[in-house]
């Protein structure tokens, strides 16, 4: 049998088609020892089909706790006894926010709220505090409030909003094990509608929560059908109360399989490191910007905390990895 | 403020919390150390803050 990296190393790396579904899932079998391998391989097809920038976020919630539905890894959910308070953040600390991400050097700020879709008072307040951003910094504005109606991707993409962030979290085949109070079909209208009226679509997931190798690959595939610009990969980060809250945190080979060959599967997205990579790969963070990641979130995430914007900026700068500036986004 | 409670599970501290302890290095508390109310937490990018209507705000 022909080995699947040296398959890839045709395919993807110098022809640029992504892995099949049954490909990635090879990969993502592959033993221990190959690791290395795999994740060179993908570091090349990062380099060969995206360049050496880095992408750098920062994430701001601006409405946390009390949502209605279920994602049952998600401490934000109201029907969990988890210990998370609803808030709302002011107009003024959303900008506060926003400049001080921009001073890290981040070209992309995502404002994010705990919802099932928008109300009218969350459509206001985005109107508002996009105005405000747009008006006291240089930043790209990027939003991800649940599922839109048409009016509501009308109204954002007037606003401003740049990309659009709506995870589809897993495989389809396991979503209901995940989510049981709206559809994985739902999601996907929603980011279908972003796409048409020309904001960039930001779509990924989680992992670690239960899956299989298959349900991975399944996923991969499925996100390269929806093409994204960027696909952000979180790792479970169990939260006390939800019902994901017992689950073991993913082994730091396993994660990095999955990171190797999602950039195999999708050559040309910006990858993106989001939550859980703390816990989950520790000081192996390094690995994964080396093995297909192009993208990171700097400083903390919705309800927890993540390492200070200066730790990955030296991390960036130690690979020699330069920040993709605002001028080569516009 | 004397921390009565713990700030992740909000159970007594007489006892170690050395689970919880570790895993809010990267977690603010969501109890009030004082009265283990939950608090009002928002975390921005740069840090976060926590507000107890009783016991006022902590900062991190
Ligand atoms: S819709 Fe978002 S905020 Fe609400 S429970 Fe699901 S993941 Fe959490
Ligand atoms: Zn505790
Ligand atoms: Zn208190």
């Amino acid at each position: 049998m022909t080995d699947i990296l040296e398959v890839a190393r045709q395919q993807v790396l110098h022809d640029g088609t992504g892995l099949t579904e049954a490909q990635a899932l090879e990969c993502l079998e592959l033993p221990d020892d190959r690791l290395d391998d795999l994740l060179q391989l993908a570091h090349e097809v990062r380099m060969r089909w995206c360049g050496p920038e880095v992408e750098v976020e920062g994430i701001v919630s601006v409405k946390t706790g009390g949502c209605p539905e279920d994602c049952h890894f998600c401490s934000q959910s109201g029907l969990f006894a988890s210990p998370v308070r609803a808030a709302w953040l002011d107009i003024p600390s959303l900008v506060k926010a926003a400049v001080e991400t921009a001073a890290t050097g981040a070209t992309e700020f995502c404002i994010v709220a705990a919802v099932r879709g928008p109300d009218a008072r969350l459509m206001a307040q985005m109107r508002e505090g996009v105005a405000a951003i747009k008006e006291a910094v240089d930043i790209q504005v990027a939003a991800s409030l649940g599922m839109l109606t048409q009016e509501q991707v009308d109204e954002l993409a007037d606003m401003g909003i740049h990309r659009y962030n709506h995870n589809l979290e897993t495989a389809k085949s396991y979503f209901p094990n995940v989510v049981t109070t709206h559809t994985w079909e739902e999601r996907w209208e929603t980011l279908r509608m972003v796409g048409a009226a020309g904001m960039e679509v930001c779509c990924g997931g989680i992992v670690g929560m239960g899956e299989t190798n298959a349900q991975r690959a399944e996923f991969a595939a499925q996100l390269a059908v929806l093409e994204p610009d960027e696909v952000p990969l979180n790792f479970l980060n169990p939260r006390p109360g939800t019902p994901f809250g017992d689950l073991p945190v993913l082994a730091a080979t396993e994660a990095l399989k999955i990171v190797a060959t999602f950039r195999l599967a999708l050559p040309r997205t910006i990858l993106r490191f989001a939550g859980g990579r703390e816990i989950t790969l520790g000081d192996l963070a390094a690995r994964g910007v080396e093995g297909g990641i192009n993208a990171v979130i700097v400083g903390n995430y919705l309800t927890t905390l993540g390492r200070p914007a200066t730790e990955d900026l030296a991390m960036l700068s130690d690979l020699k990895m330069p920040i993709k500036a605002l001028s080569q986004t516009l | 403020m004397i921390a009565v409670y713990c700030g992740r599970c909000g159970e007594p501290r007489e006892s170690g919390h050395p689970a919880c302890d570790r895993a809010m290095e990267l977690e603010p508390p969501r109890y009030c150390p004082a009265c283990r109310r939950r608090m009002v937490v928002q975390i921005v990018p740069t840090g976060w803050h926590a507000r107890c209507s009783e016991h006022g705000e902590l900062t991190g």
